[in-house]
């Protein structure tokens, strides 16, 4: 068995500095394992957020030696704990208390998308290959890190005019789904920024659920408001037809 | 003086899980005015770990499913011990929860025709559980949560409840803080709904997260409530148990649903010598037929990985005590040498990252090694099975935290939609007697300064004792003394440590600031969770004989007289519990002819299901 040093942020919203921890690594650890270790030994008010400690729940985003990741998935033995071992609240969120941070502008800035409406009288049949693509999307499970790698959020700090990576995934999962219509366009070029992205990709490097955030949502999201606003022969055929493009079902079409 | 801030709802709602959400959304439509709280920030509770699918008897797959062979199942799993009624309500009502869910937007894994997919699972006799690859507890919570917030949820987020508060012998709403201050609040609400989940945490290895600290169990029974067969604790069998660190992290039984098989150290599929008396001649019973089930075959019967999970569990603790366990102490799950590699990544992908990540293990390649874990409780809050109205008027209860519906052992899929059918009869009901009550709510200021004052003793008690320490050690004992087997001398040892544990459960001390304190938060959960590890052991106790999440070495067999009786565990003037035999509610004849129908062909000439 042997000895890690971890330097834990210890602090609240007025700031902190980091503190060291020697802890005794077993075998299979990871670094959530080292602060609940911390915490039951040697800092019980060390604060920090998780729930199931297995990459489902997405509660224990941090920054661990500077890399933003859950906690939860994070082994000791993929990282280098020859040297002390740093762990940082989540940048882009003000600290409530040591790793814990204020989350709840997620939560706000999420009541800007329109909700699920799906189309009256529908069968409610859809085949699998018509909703793969939006699965990818619900895959996410809001740990927040895309959120706060997104430079947008994190060096800029436009929160009013801007959704971040996260709530554009939610919109994609809305605006691809087969039987939704509603329309989310205008949301995303106002008040939710879209422009804003510059498709560095930071978000998908991040993502625990490997979620393709910029190839498959942002991109396309981006091509639907660019074609709604900017093309004017398509805004001609739009105007004719209305304008949310419906996916046909490419499978044999139900008898019932 | 402490000072608090006071929040007035028609009904209030404890817990933000399935059950938790749809009872919000129900009362919500009833035009309530409801307050959630939750212990997490939304949409983390536990739900969102559930991952094998949700059982309704829809028909999607298989045709001939419907209620009644859903109904069947489900008592039989249960060993008869369940509510008939809710068993009822429940098989009925599930496949219109599910198909409600895609209207507000889940999008659930699809048969070729398009319509929402069906998986085989322990215990059911047809593919029947409506899933999203091994997420379905995500897609759950978060169609829920979108819902929630459409309807415009009032959401308490990491607010912890202390007490709840009564006037004349009702409830009349509770007291919580808030996590991330430290702040007191004071709920007034007419009608409470608990949804707090389960008590995994009382257990050293769970598949449970921190919130499971059985609070909604406590909170009940300190005013009053009665509660139902808790020593019907689920064992998962297949939890990871390697490295230690990731001990206990659940194993979806869609592994086996999707045809994977239990091997001891020889190779040997076990499972086949462990098919007990009531399941005879409904399981595969060579591994040839057990292989035609897995290509389609309808002539074929089901592998006997499939039994339920109380047998699966004993059986991979047997194989273990007898030297025949693999090197971690637990069986091989292997699904690598039945599936395709693509197709195990997309029916299971978090079980694909999970092993990959925190057990360098590719699945798609080898074998897992599992192990029981604890994993739901059976028992709980008893309620009414129409309105799930407890006996403490203003009280409900819905979800993992209520008793009746799963008797001595619930199906796997089983919790899913009990969520979402109970949820929302809790919510409705709750409202409807919100909406009955006039005049103002009394609150007990004298009362909530006391808890207030109890609440915070921890900060002002220096030579206290460290409460991880503390929780630690109920763990430790509870593993020990009251888990998957149980004998009277260890129960009896236990109820002394409980004891012991209870009054230094009053005696811990806490440092730092009330902003995020988990030292404190461990503190206040360890008084509630001692409080039920004591429910749990009398019941245990009192039951002498073996069946479904109970099982006594010193009574190995199950006993006809127990067969028939409920235990209720009840609190006393004095503080102190008792457990009360009660004889099962009588079945009407006609729901008899279902449950005990012999074989599905029996069922289906003699009750047309």
């Amino acid at each position: 068995m042997s000895t890690v040093t971890f330097k834990v942020f210890r602090g609240d919203r007025s700031g902190g500095e980091l503190k060291d921890y020697t802890v005794e690594v077993q075998e299979g650890m990871v670094v959530l394992d080292a602060i609940h270790q911390i915490q039951a030994e040697q800092a019980p008010d060390l604060a920090c957020r998780w729930n199931c400690k297995a990459g489902k729940c997405g509660s224990c985003g941090a920054e661990v030696n500077g890399k933003p990741t859950l906690m939860c998935m994070t082994r000791l033995d993929t990282i280098d704990t020859s040297k002390p071992v740093t762990v940082r609240p989540m940048k882009t969120f003000p600290v409530i208390r040591d790793l814990a941070t204020d989350v709840k502008w997620n939560y706000e800035a999420n009541k800007k998308i329109k909700p699920f409406t799906p189309a009256p009288n529908t069968d409610w049949i859809m085949y699998q290959e018509d909703v793969d693509r939006v699965q990818e999307f619900r895959k996410c499970i809001e740990c927040f890190l895309c959120q706060n790698v997104c430079h947008v959020l994190r060096e800029h700090d436009e929160k009013t005019g801007f959704i971040g990576p996260r709530l554009l995934v939610r919109t994609a999962s809305l605006e691809m789904h087969p039987l939704d219509v509603e329309n989310r366009l205008d949301m995303l070029k106002n008040e939710g920024g879209i422009g804003y992205c510059n498709i560095t990709k930071c978000c998908t490097e991040v993502c625990p659920e490997h979620i393709h955030i910029t190839d498959n949502a942002i991109i396309p999201l981006k091509e639907r408001v660019v074609d709604e606003y900017y093309d004017p022969v398509l805004g001609f055929f739009r105007r004719l037809f209305g304008s949310k493009k419906r996916a046909e079902p490419s499978g044999q079409a139900a008898d019932d | 003086m402490e000072s608090y801030t006071v929040h007035d709802y028609d009904v209030l709602v404890i817990g933000a899980g399935g059950a938790g959400l749809r009872a919000a959304i129900a009362a919500i439509e009833k035009g309530a005015r409801v307050g959630v709280v939750t212990k997490s920030l939304l949409g983390k509770a536990h739900t969102v770990m559930a991952e094998g699918g949700m059982a309704a008897a829809m028909g999607n797959v298989r045709p001939e499913d419907n209620w009644k062979v859903h109904f069947r199942d489900t008592l039989k799993g249960g060993g008869m011990l369940n509510n008939w009624k809710m068993v009822e309500n429940y098989t009925k009502e599930a496949p219109d929860r599910v198909r409600e869910l895609e209207q507000w937007g889940a999008v659930f894994d699809r048969t070729p025709d398009g319509k929402i997919n069906q998986r085989n699972f322990g215990g059911h006799s047809y593919p029947r559980l409506a899933h999203v690859g091994d997420r379905t507890g995500l897609e759950l919570i978060r169609t829920l949560q979108d819902h929630a917030v459409k309807m415009g949820i009032h959401a308490h987020m990491e607010t912890t409840i202390y007490r709840l508060l009564t006037d004349a012998g009702r409830v009349v709403g509770a007291l919580g803080f808030n996590r991330q201050t430290g702040e007191f609040l004071v709920f007034r609400a007419k009608a409470v709904v608990l949804a707090t989940g389960g008590l995994g945490r009382i257990y050293q290895i769970t598949s449970n997260s921190w919130e499971c600290t059985g609070d909604g169990f406590s909170l009940a029974s300190m005013v009053g409530a009665d509660l139902i067969d808790m020593e019907f604790i689920q064992f998962h069998p297949t939890g990871m148990v390697w490295p230690p660190s990731v001990m206990g992290i659940l194993v979806t039984e869609g592994v086996r649903g999707e045809g994977g098989v239990l091997k001891n150290s020889e190779g040997k599929r076990f499972m086949f010598d462990n098919v007990p008396e009531r399941y005879k001649g409904e399981f595969a019973e060579t591994e040839e037929e057990a292989e035609r089930w897995l290509q389609g075959d309808r002539s074929a019967r089901r592998p006997p990985e499939l039994l339920t999970r109380d047998v699966v569990a004993r059986a991979i603790r047997k194989e273990v005590n007898e030297g025949r366990g693999s090197p971690h102490g637990g069986a091989y799950l292997d699904i690598a040498s039945r599936r395709p590699a693509d197709y195990i990544k997309k029916k299971l992908p978090s079980m694909y990252h999970q092993f990959m990540k925190l057990g360098n293990l590719d699945i798609t390649k080898e074998p897992m090694e599992v192990g029981p874990t604890c994993h739901y409780v059976m028992g709980g809050v008893r309620v009414d099975p129409d309105t799930q109205a407890t006996n403490v008027p203003g009280l409900y209860a819905a979800g993992e935290v209520a008793g009746g519906l799963h008797g001595a052992n619930r199906l796997g899929g089983n919790s899913l939609s009990d969520l979402v059918v109970f949820g929302r009869r809790a919510g409705m009901a709750a409202a409807e007697y919100a909406a009955q009550q006039t005049g103002s709510l009394q609150v007990d200021e004298a009362q909530v300064r006391a808890y207030i004052a109890e609440a915070l003793q921890p900060f002002n008690n220096p030579q206290g004792e460290n409460p991880f320490a503390l929780m630690k050690e109920l763990r430790a004992t509870m593993q020990k003394n009251a888990g998957i087997m149980r004998e009277e001398g260890e129960l009896k040892a236990q109820l002394e440590i409980l004891a012991n544990l209870k009054k230094r459960a009053w005696n811990t001390s806490v440092s730092g600031s009330r902003a995020y304190n988990p030292g404190w938060h461990t503190a206040l959960d360890m008084r509630l969770m001692v409080e039920i590890s004591e429910a749990v052991v009398l019941a245990a106790l009192a039951r002498k004989e073996s069946r479904g999440g109970h099982a006594r070495l010193d009574y190995p067999d199950p006993d006809p007289t127990f067969a028939k009786l409920n235990h209720i565990i009840r609190r006393n003037s004095d503080g102190t519990l008792s457990v009360v035999a009660e004889p099962l509610p009588e079945m009407p004849e006609e729901m008899r002819k279902v449950a005990e129908a012999k074989d599905l062909k029996e069922l289906s000439e003699k009750v047309g299901a």
